[in-house]
């Protein structure tokens, strides 16, 4: 398997007309941490959801290629059995579905038919990954992500990462509502999988993530642009300093779309 | 409107029915009672649904077939619906005429009795005078049960002494086949006090079947008894099914419906529990998936009388294509039955929008000192779900497939026989298509 390339050139994006994301370009190659920061109300989770091919959020322009591949011509489950995946900030509660039949379900779709996954081999790695991320047994007969706790659904975004190994994961605030425990134990899911062929968007308001989980490249977003890009001291500095100097370099007042009418 | 059915069966044609089956005086004495009213009574009134136009009386209401000595000789479809073990217990009925049946010697020496109705009523008079049609539905309920009353044949009478436990569920199957039909089987299941037992009775069709199936459920559930019926409707396109099933139950008695309203063509469908004895509990479960142009009307009713009688209706609909089926829950607790507690919900999931779904929750309480609860909902399947299950490869229909089974499996997956079970799934994946 060749390394992932995922390539986001001047993507429009709006939720009922009005538009969020402005123009987002952004390449990302397999092996490599992106990480997108920037304030609340400033377009962050819209490129998640967009990505993804949520039902709210319409394209209005741009192109969105996933290893040469028109991504914004796929249906969801395309995408996501073409190796795009989105652990989400607030993953639906799906009553009468439990966590382990729904994901066999999710990994044997992605196998494909005639290659589905046996139920031992399954079982035995759900268990290796609830395990490493501390979930207790009872997790895979519960239904899903019904009654969970905040830190629990996310927990299970990234089990879900885990089982399914994608090309592009991107993350959605995957550490918003989480202790540093549940934190690190999150981090160390995605440490596990870093490798060439795994490339990552972690959406995030907080440096505090990234002091477990080191980006290559961390971007800052403001009205719907990605308006700075940067390594790891980018980050660092923004923890350090928060975002007014960037809104002071680049002349911006107010750095959010949504709250504007 | 009016129905003349005196010209299509008068008393000689009802007679005959009688007298072919050996029946004793007093039950043609009862018949001929029944068809007196079947012209005097109204039709059922049912909410929402108009059933006037319905075919209720068109038909040759007897149509005979010769017994079969082995299951083996059954088609391959009636065969499917039943175990082929000789330890088990088995009744098959094609339209009017019981044609196999197999009682467990171990159950014959324990003092069960599982025979055709005509047969118990001569070899068991007692019995069945006192318990059919008498406190469960009966005849001058309106004009069907009266139509029942006059032309049931075949039929079958359980009865499961006091303390028997039957481990096994009995499996009944009553077949309709061929055109112009009515058919009118009766399953009545007494259990004395004490007893334990399971029975699965599957309705079902041929698929070019036209008949019309007026059935009757009757289940007395003595006092300590723990009974669970499961009651499984598969009638084909052309049919036109009405069942009404009764259940009493005793004091401290346990009782358990499943039903499975998944016919294909019209449907009235009246479960009524009567909470006679104090401290009965009664759960009721029923599913039923609507696809094409089908018509149903289904009512779950509960009636308190009994102190301390616990109840739980949960109900689940699933409306695709042009279906119409309207749900009824009713929970009623009579003065006197202090400290019941009475809960039901109804929930309806539509899948296309030329479906209708109505799910209707009643609660009528005429004693102060009792708990009750309802909950009821029509809803679609949320856009935002299926975006969360296809973000993780799912294929629409896939994802479909999965809210759906999740919406009825707080009935599915509490079914304790996985024959049933998987039975069940498999009508509600076919109907889904």
């Amino acid at each position: 398997m060749t390394a992932p390339e995922l390539k986001i050139k001047d993507l429009h994006v709006s939720i009922e007309e009005k538009e969020i994301l402005k123009g987002v370009n952004l390449e990302l190659k397999g092996g490599e941490i992106h990480a997108i920061m920037g304030p609340n109300g400033t377009g962050k989770s819209t490129l998640a959801q967009a990505l993804m091919g949520h039902p709210r959020y319409e394209v209005t322009k741009g192109d969105v290629r996933l290893d040469g591949e028109d991504v914004l011509e796929m249906e969801v489950d395309e995408r996501a059995r073409k190796g795009l995946f989105l652990a989400m900030q607030y993953p639906s509660e799906i009553s009468g579905v439990t966590n382990s039949d729904f994901l066999r379900s999710a990994v044997n779709a992605q196998r494909g038919e005639g290659n589905e996954v046996s139920i031992m081999k399954f079982i035995k790695q759900l268990d290796k990954k609830m395990d490493q991320l501390g979930m207790d047994e009872s997790f895979a007969n519960r239904y899903l992500n019904e009654g969970f706790s905040g830190g629990e659904k996310k927990r299970n975004e990234i089990l879900q990462m885990m089982m399914l190994e994608p090309r592009v994961a991107i993350l959605d605030e995957i550490d918003s509502g989480l202790d540093i425990d549940a934190l690190k134990v999150v981090a160390d899911g995605v440490n596990s999988m870093r490798n060439p062929e795994t490339g990552f968007l972690i959406i995030t308001h907080y440096q505090r993530l990234l002091n477990y989980i080191k980006p290559d490249f961390v971007h800052v977003v403001m009205q719907g642009r990605i308006v700075k890009s940067g390594g790891p001291e980018l980050a660092e500095r923004l923890e350090a300093e928060g975002y007014d100097w960037v809104k002071e370099e680049l002349g911006i007042e107010d750095e959010t779309v949504e709250s504007k009418a | 409107m009016s129905i003349d059915t005196e010209q299509l069966f008068d008393s000689q044609a009802v007679t005959r029915i009688s007298q072919s089956q050996q029946e004793p005086e007093w039950m043609l004495k009862r018949r001929l009672k029944a068809l007196e009213q079947v012209d005097q009574l109204p039709l059922p009134r049912l909410e929402k649904t108009r059933i006037d136009r319905w075919n209720f009386t068109a038909f040759d209401p007897v149509s005979v077939h010769d017994p079969v000595s082995s299951s083996e000789e059954l088609p391959e479809e009636v065969q499917q619906l039943i175990s082929s073990e000789e330890e088990d217990t088995v009744f098959v009925q094609k339209n009017s005429s019981p044609i196999y049946l197999r009682l467990a010697e171990e159950l014959q020496a324990k003092g069960v009795i599982f025979s055709d109705l005509a047969t118990a009523s001569r070899e068991h008079a007692d019995l069945v005078q006192k318990y059919f049609m008498t406190d469960g539905i009966q005849p001058e309920e309106h004009k069907l049960s009266a139509l029942h009353a006059a032309l049931v044949s075949g039929g079958l009478f359980l009865y499961v002494p006091q303390n028997v436990t039957i481990d096994i569920p009995v499996q009944v199957v009553f077949w309709a086949s061929g055109k112009g039909l009515g058919t009118f089987p009766h399953l009545l299941v007494v259990g004395e006090s004490g007893s334990h037992f399971n029975v699965v009775a599957n309705f079902v069709s041929d698929p070019d079947s036209d008949a019309v199936i007026n059935g009757a459920v009757e289940v007395f559930a003595g006092d300590n008894a723990k009974v669970r019926i499961a009651s499984l409707h598969t009638e084909e396109k052309e049919t036109t099914e009405v069942v009404y099933r009764r259940a009493v139950v005793g004091r401290d008695a346990d009782l358990e419906w499943i039903v499975g309203d998944l016919n294909s063509g019209r449907t009235i469908s009246d479960n009524t529990t009567h909470m006679k004895g104090n401290g009965g509990n009664a759960r009721i479960k029923s599913i039923t998936v609507g696809a094409g142009n089908e018509r149903s009307n289904l009512t779950s009713t509960v009636r308190h009388w009994g102190s301390h009688t616990e109840s739980d209706i949960t109900a689940r609909g699933v409306m695709k294509d042009q279906a119409q089926s309207i749900l009824n829950g009713i929970t009623k607790i009579e003065k006197g039955a202090v400290r019941a507690n009475g809960v039901q919900a109804e929930k309806v999931l539509m899948l296309s929008r030329e479906a209708r779904g109505d799910a209707n929750p009643i609660l009528l309480i005429d004693e102060n000192d009792v708990q009750a609860g309802h909950a009821a909902s029509v809803g679609r399947i949320d856009p935002i779900q299926m975006f969360y299950l296809m973000s993780r490869g799912l294929s629409r229909r896939e994802a479909e497939r999965l809210i759906i089974f999740g919406f009825v499996g707080p009935v599915l997956d509490t079914i304790p026989f996985e024959s049933l079970k998987k039975r069940m799934t498999d009508v509600i994946e076919r109907k889904l298509g």
